[in-house]
């Protein structure tokens, strides 16, 4: 495995240019999260000429429904949901500067197109390490659609929140790459 | 006729959804460290790192495991000779799941499906039930996320394609479902029936022990050939590359139309959690 990256966000074009597929990368600073309904709202309002409820620029968006925090706990347990459900979205978002997604799972090509054009990178966590990702979570804060309840924008200070490079800005995937050095024909 | 209290099933049912979530059964802790010895993938054994970590902080901390604490599949298998006195039995089983679910700190997952308006308390749960010899009441409590659920599918065959066309069909359905249900995973699938009763059972292949056979030799036989091409596919651990995608191939058979070869696959996550108790 190669050595880990350190990235603080927000990012910018140079902060991850250099990033390949298969990168360990540990993120640190603030980041939002989002799930299909929230990408929804987003989406509406870019297409009525209305402002986000954060600043996209150089954002970093989670794909996480966290459970309920505990009682003296920021949050409960906190893994990546499957990324392909907010592809209809992304390329809108990236267009407003989005540079970072967080999730699981294969993002369809005109997605992985888009990050090449927009200059934008997707990362995978371990899906279901969720009590064990929680603990680089630390504070957490409402932005917008308190009613979507799990499914709210939160922004999250993150430190040493440890993913991997999908999709670099090359169109590389790491998915692809991973399974043909592995498969046994 | 032996008697039970509905608000009995409900109290077992609320301890168990908690428990589900945050205690990972031995069988399937004992399947990370098994795939962390096997995988030859230094990122895949990461992964098995992780995933034992995981399981432990839950434990210690009893938080879920996941965030996605699942839509609560109920299994009960009823005697007949049972009395169930002081209520409902689905509002026994959902008062369980409403407690479970709030008292435990569990995400509360279940929308309507054009609304998409969350129900608030994770309720209804599925229910499946047996009616069964005897006096006594087990039930099964399987939570579901899903990211994995999102990967079943059930298909109607030709009859004239035969075991190769059910094995290709299960080795196909992983690969395309790739990273997506969480690997490392147990695949759940069931031959035969009709499209519903296919359904079920290849659910509830994923409730036996892992890596426990059928004990129909043919059928142990495939699941040990369709462990071996699933993954041979080379996608791992979270499909980063690397041997172990799947942890079990659990297969059930049922007989079926003599114009129909159904197949039902049900994908399970490596948070395969479910907890049961006899009442």
């Amino acid at each position: 495995m190669s050595n880990i990256i350190k990235l603080k966000t927000p990012f910018t074009n140079e902060s991850i240019a250099s990033l390949k597929a298969g990168d360990m990368v540990s993120i640190s600073g603030e980041i939002y999260t989002a799930r299909d309904a929230a990408h929804k709202r987003l989406v509406d309002l870019l297409d009525a000429g209305k402002e986000l409820p954060f600043d996209i620029k150089g954002a970093v968006i989670y794909y996480v429904g966290p459970s309920p925090a505990k009682p003296g706990k920021v949050i409960g347990s906190a893994g990546p949901t499957t990324s392909y459900r907010m592809d209809a979205y992304a390329e809108r978002l990236m267009e407003v500067g989005m540079k970072g997604m967080i999730g699981k799972g294969k993002r369809a090509k005109d997605v992985v197109d888009a990050m090449v054009k927009h200059k934008a990178v997707y990362f995978a966590a371990i899906g279901g390490a969720a009590a064990l990702i929680a603990r680089s979570i630390k504070s957490v804060e409402l932005v917008a659609y308190e009613d979507l309840g799990p499914e709210a924008i939160r922004r999250m200070v993150v430190e040493d929140f440890q993913v991997m490079v999908i999709n670099d800005l090359s169109g590389a995937d790491l998915y692809e790459m991973g399974q043909a050095q592995y498969k046994v024909s | 006729m032996r008697e039970i209290d509905a608000k009995d099933i409900t109290e077992a049912v609320a301890r168990l959804c908690v428990e589900a979530n945050t205690d990972l059964s031995a069988d399937v802790v004992g399947a990370f460290n098994s795939g962390l010895e096997n995988e030859k993938s230094p990122v895949g054994r990461a992964v098995f790192k992780a995933l034992l970590a995981n399981a432990e902080i839950a434990r210690s901390e009893k938080v879920p495991m996941c965030q996605d604490t699942g839509f609560a599949v109920i299994f009960a298998e009823i005697g007949q000779d049972l009395h169930i006195k002081g209520g409902s039995f689905t509002e026994a089983i959902n008062s369980g799941v409403r407690k479970g679910y709030q008292d435990g700190f569990l995400r509360k997952s279940i929308c309507d499906p054009f609304t998409r308006a969350n129900t608030k308390d994770n309720t209804p749960a599925v229910i499946i039930t047996d009616i069964v010899e005897g006096d006594k009441l087990t039930l099964t409590i399987a939570p579901k996320g899903g990211g994995s659920e999102n990967m079943s599918r059930v298909m109607m065959l030709t009859p004239s394609g035969g075991k190769k066309a059910v094995m290709d069909y299960i080795v196909q359905r992983c690969q395309e479902a790739g990273s997506n249900p969480c690997p490392p995973v147990i695949v759940g699938a069931c031959i035969g029936g009709t499209p519903e009763k296919a359904a079920i059972l290849a659910k509830k292949a994923l409730l036996r022990k892992i890596g426990t056979k059928n004990p129909d030799p043919d059928l142990a036989a495939m699941e040990d050939e369709l462990l071996t091409r699933i993954n041979n596919l080379g996608m791992g651990p979270q499909g980063l590359g690397g041997s172990v995608y799947a942890m079990a191939v659990h297969l059930e058979k049922h007989p079926c139309h003599i114009a129909s070869l159904p197949l039902a696959v049900n994908i399970c996550c490596h948070a395969s959690r479910h907890k049961e108790v006899t009442l």
